[in-house]
């Protein structure tokens, strides 16, 4: 069979496939050629065949079958294989498939490994990917190489271990004792490891955080050797020493500070200096003062300090690097509740931030300048925010929209204003404001007595300009319906009367009701408007004529007003007026926000203003919460993340105790391989004092005339059992059958399938196999 | 990126977090799609599921980087552009064909400077070399004669 071919060469051959097909094709082609070269155990290019296969995963295709291959080349004694063999693992396994923990025992033997890039690979591989289980079994070996004096190793070994955290909690204490001196290191990729491996614990523990505040001095001196020192070439970013390093430690002293007196303290110095020293021409030292900032507002700073973190949040915001404006932003956006009039320093910087390009930064500006919105500003922020409004993106129009009613409602300076600004919304962005808004404003409108006539002249106009935007209609139609009286009278004081009579209103409402731009629900609010106007206008008869036609409509709806309309008209006609007649004011169940209207007068008013659920709205933080005090019982439960679960108590042992202790002499041997001379019998044991668990110990032997070296027997069970492999007697199988080699395996009840993968050095080649042991006899695991 | 503009090619991807394949491969289309539609004048950073994502764009290649509520964003674009330069530095003038046809080596690079997500040393040198190093061995393993040679010991 010729060499496989090289990896580049299969990526050159691919890249000229013209169609997917193509591709597909050759892929297939390649994949065949691969499988059938892992089936002749072909040791040479199976690194190559693996890289092949890593590629081919990468552009989308199925690579599952590489997965034992490439623990294989893991288990390979040259560092090619091994280095493949791990990418592989990284890119393929992961801790659904039970084959991940056959790695364990390779990464355990290269952590150990004489070679520091051995070694490294094992801890890389294991901090990225490794299970629970195999971080429960390697945790030693990792808590071991945290102490070396190999800085290559030890930086390593820090990260590793705060994966093993994230993985398994509990393990946390045996980490202390090594964190002792971490920080007394000079090497800054241990230091850094170490800030991070200090904050993963600090942030998990409370018994941790308060052992660490300790640390604090030494922190702040590291931090500030970092910023007076001078250049240092090999951690220089843009005249500015380490600032991933000094962005960590900032981070944990963040942590360190909060709610500590004493620790925060000791740190404003530090703070200070580095708020007021950093060079903010690039990003990286703007990332360094964004980092300063969180920490400031986060800890018990003095307010001097704060005032700064403000002020560096003004000063981002009118940087030209977006980048910068929008963590100014953010930043502002969570601190603007408890520094509320430090902020409002800089709201006309937010403010021009509306007309910022970008998306995102439009939004936290919007958001932040409806938080700044107060008494004293309302006018001019309006302004601002109905500007916003008319030019801004679809997707913002119902939260802008939403928050200009609520400060309106908070803040209007009068009643006239209220009224203008809620106008000036329905028109710019009538279709865009949701539909419990109606229902509120009609509300808000009722009780503003004394502009009604302003109020129903105004919308009046604007349905005469456009009868698209619907919400805007059914608020107009509701008032028409109410006010037409002080319409066609002319009864308006605050602007000029217009002059209309009682057939041109009719006209526009009847216009409603055909027109193909009004949904079902403004028909309603339309037909209902007219009838509303048979106790307000003298043309009843045309009123009449509008009711009967509709007592036939195909829209059910609009039949059943009808009908129940003139049914009125001709049967209960005496009761007509006082069903008719003005509305009361509505009593609010809530000041602010979506509420339920009640009404007060007892009668029915035909689904007009039926209340409907609010959807939740986007509003600033402390507005939200009063709102949900008011509705009451809409508390938000945090959910909390439970750990996951460990492996099951074993169903089996109890059983076990049940049925008393089962003579264990009794479990026969068994031959579990017997393959190109070697063999491998099986003998049980019971553990004692635990019987539950089987001690196994394998016997292997060699019946051919060489010796097989680096003998090495691994097992994998599923997840649900638990095993330990303990030394082999000797790493040498002799030959011609003229000794064994004894493993002892202890196993939470074998049953019928486990992976066992051995390796061995005969004649000179490399030999590796798999096999699946499923002849257990059944008294090892009843 | 290959053939249109619209459509995304993925070069290398590293996950930090067990997902399942065809969870990966779905984050993977939603994330290309979010991040080509972006605009030149947007800024960097943009809000996907629970997580921030950061990128950058350097010539045809995008780097991408998700990261949780109270990481740094600013700093992580010193992360990606530390990585940019190391690439650059190993391959010298690193393009994206570079990436393409030694995308393990990029691996190996990117595996020597992150693990779980954080970074390993803060030095560009460091990091260089340890590659550099594992790279020897690597050559050894291929011909271990001429190193026998080179050593003056065959």
């Amino acid at each position: 069979m010729p060499a496989p071919i090289r990896l580049r060469e299969l990526i050159r051959t691919i890249r000229t496939a013209r169609t997917q097909a193509e591709e597909r094709e050759m892929i297939q082609k390649e994949c065949a050629a691969i499988r059938s070269s892992f089936r002749e155990e072909d040791n040479t290019y199976r690194c190559r065949n693996v890289a092949k296969l890593l590629y081919m995963h990468m552009l989308g295709y199925p690579a599952h079958f590489g997965q034992l291959e490439c623990l294989k080349l893991i288990a390979s004694q040259k560092f090619t294989d091994k280095r493949i063999g791990y990418l592989g693992a990284m890119l393929l396994l992961d801790e659904r498939q039970d084959v991940h923990l056959l790695m364990t025992n390779c990464i355990k033997n290269d952590l150990n490994h004489s070679t520091q890039y051995v070694q490294g690979l094992a801890l890389c591989t294991l901090g990225c990917m490794g299970s629970s289980e195999m971080c429960r079994d390697l945790a030693g070996e990792v808590e071991k190489l945290l102490k070396t004096s190999n800085s290559y190793l030890r930086k390593k070994a820090a990260l590793c271990a705060v994966h093993v955290i994230r993985k398994v909690p509990e393990l946390m204490e045996m980490f202390l004792p090594a964190t002792k001196n971490l920080l007394s290191e000079k090497n800054h990729g241990v230091l850094h490891t170490s800030v991070v491996l200090l904050t993963e614990m600090c942030e998990r523990s409370p018994d941790m955080l308060a052992h660490f505040r300790k640390l604090v001095p030494q922190l702040v001196r590291i931090l500030k050797n970092l910023i007076m020192s001078g250049y240092s070439p090999e951690h220089d970013v843009s005249g500015i020493s380490d600032p991933f390093l000094q962005v960590r430690i900032l981070r944990l002293l963040r942590i360190l500070g909060k709610s500590d007196d004493d620790s925060s303290e000791a740190m404003n110095d530090i703070l200070a200096q580095v708020a007021t020293n950093t060079e903010t021409s690039k990003n990286v030292g703007n990332a360094i003062l964004y980092e300063t900032v969180l920490t400031i507002m986060d800890i018990k700073s003095e307010s001097g300090l704060r005032v700064l973190a403000i002020n560096i949040l003004g000063r981002f915001l009118l940087n030209n690097d977006k980048n910068i404006r929008y963590v100014a932003l953010t930043s502002l956006l969570k601190t603007v509740q408890t520094d509320h009039n430090a902020v409002q320093r800089h709201r006309s910087t937010i403010v021009d931030c509306l007309k910022d390009l970008d998306v995102s930064i439009k939004r936290r500006a919007m958001e932040l300048s409806f938080a700044l919105v107060n008494g004293n500003n309302i006018r001019g922020m309006m302004k601002e925010l109905l500007y916003f409004l008319d030019s801004c993106d679809p997707e913002f129009k119902a939260d802008c929209a939403s928050g200009v009613f609520l400060a309106a409602e908070k803040y209007a300076p009068s009643k006239r204003w209220h009224i203008d600004t809620i106008m000036r919304v329905l028109t710019t962005a009538g279709s865009y404001v949701r539909d419990d808004s109606v229902p509120n404003l009609i509300q808000l409108i009722t009780n503003s007595v004394e502009m009604h006539a302003y109020t129903v002249q105004r919308l009046y106009k604007a349905l005469l300009d456009d009868i698209s935007q619907q919400p805007l209609v059914q608020v107009a139609s509701w008032c028409i319906g109410e006010y037409g009286d002080l319409l066609v009278s002319g009864q308006c004081e605050e602007e000029e009367p217009i002059q209309v009579t009682e057939d041109e209103v009719l006209d526009v409402l009847e216009g409603l009701l055909v027109s193909n731009l009004s949904t079902p629900v403004t028909r309603g609010y339309a037909l209902t408007a007219i009838m509303k106007l048979s106790t307000r206008f003298s043309s009843v008869n045309r009123i009449k004529k509008v009711v009967s036609i509709y007592g036939s409509s195909i829209d059910v709806e609009l039949q059943q007003r009808a009908v129940e309309y003139n049914a009125l008209f001709k049967k209960y006609d005496h009761m007509r007026p006082a069903l008719l007649e003005r509305m009361p004011i509505m009593e609010k169940t809530a000041t602010n926000g979506p509420t339920e209207i009640v009404q007060t007068n007892g009668e029915t008013e035909p689904s007009a203003v039926e209340p409907k659920h609010p959807p939740p709205v986007t509003q600033p933080a402390n507005q939200a919460n009063d709102l949900l005090d008011l509705l009451g019982g809409n508390d938000v439960v945090p959910v909390i993340q439970t750990t996951m679960p460990t492996k099951p108590a074993s169903a089996g042992g109890e059983l076990l105790d049940l049925l008393g202790d089962l003579s264990l002499s009794g479990i026969p041997p068994m031959t579990a391989y017997n393959k190109n001379g070697l063999k491998i019998d099986f003998t049980f044991e019971r553990a004692n004092p635990n019987p539950n668990i089987a001690v196994i110990t394998i016997h292997a032997s060699n019946s051919t005339e060489a010796e097989m070296t680096d003998f090495v027997f691994q097992a994998a069970v599923p997840k649900t059992f638990q095993l330990q492999l303990l030394s082999p007697s000797s790493n040498v199988v002799p030959a011609l059958n003229q000794g064994t080699v004894t493993q002892v395996i202890r196993v939470l009840n074998p049953q019928k399938v486990s992976l066992s993968m051995l390796t061995y050095t005969h004649k000179g080649s490399p030999v590796q196999d798999l096999a699946e042991v499923n002849n257990f006899p059944p008294q090892s695991w009843q | 990126m290959q053939n249109s503009l619209r459509q995304g090619k993925l070069r290398l991807q590293k996950w930090y977090t067990a997902t399942a394949e065809r969870d990966k491969k779905k984050m993977v289309r939603e994330l290309m799609q979010i991040v080509l539609a972006r605009k030149p004048k947007m800024c960097s950073f943009l809000e996907w599921r629970d997580l921030k994502i950061v990128y950058k764009r350097y010539a045809s290649l995008y780097f991408c980087c998700a990261i949780e509520e109270q990481d740094n964003e600013l700093i992580t674009l010193e992360v990606i552009h530390r990585f940019v330069e190391l690439l650059d530095k190993y391959f010298g003038s690193v393009c994206e064909l570079d990436i393409i046809f030694n995308f393990e080596k990029a691996y190996f690079i990117l595996d020597e400077f992150l693990m779980g997500g954080e970074i390993q040393d803060t030095s560009k040198k460091s990091v260089l070399k340890a590659i550099e190093q594992a790279d020897l061995l690597q050559e050894e393993d291929e011909s271990p004669r001429s190193v026998l040679e080179e050593m003056g010991l065959a």
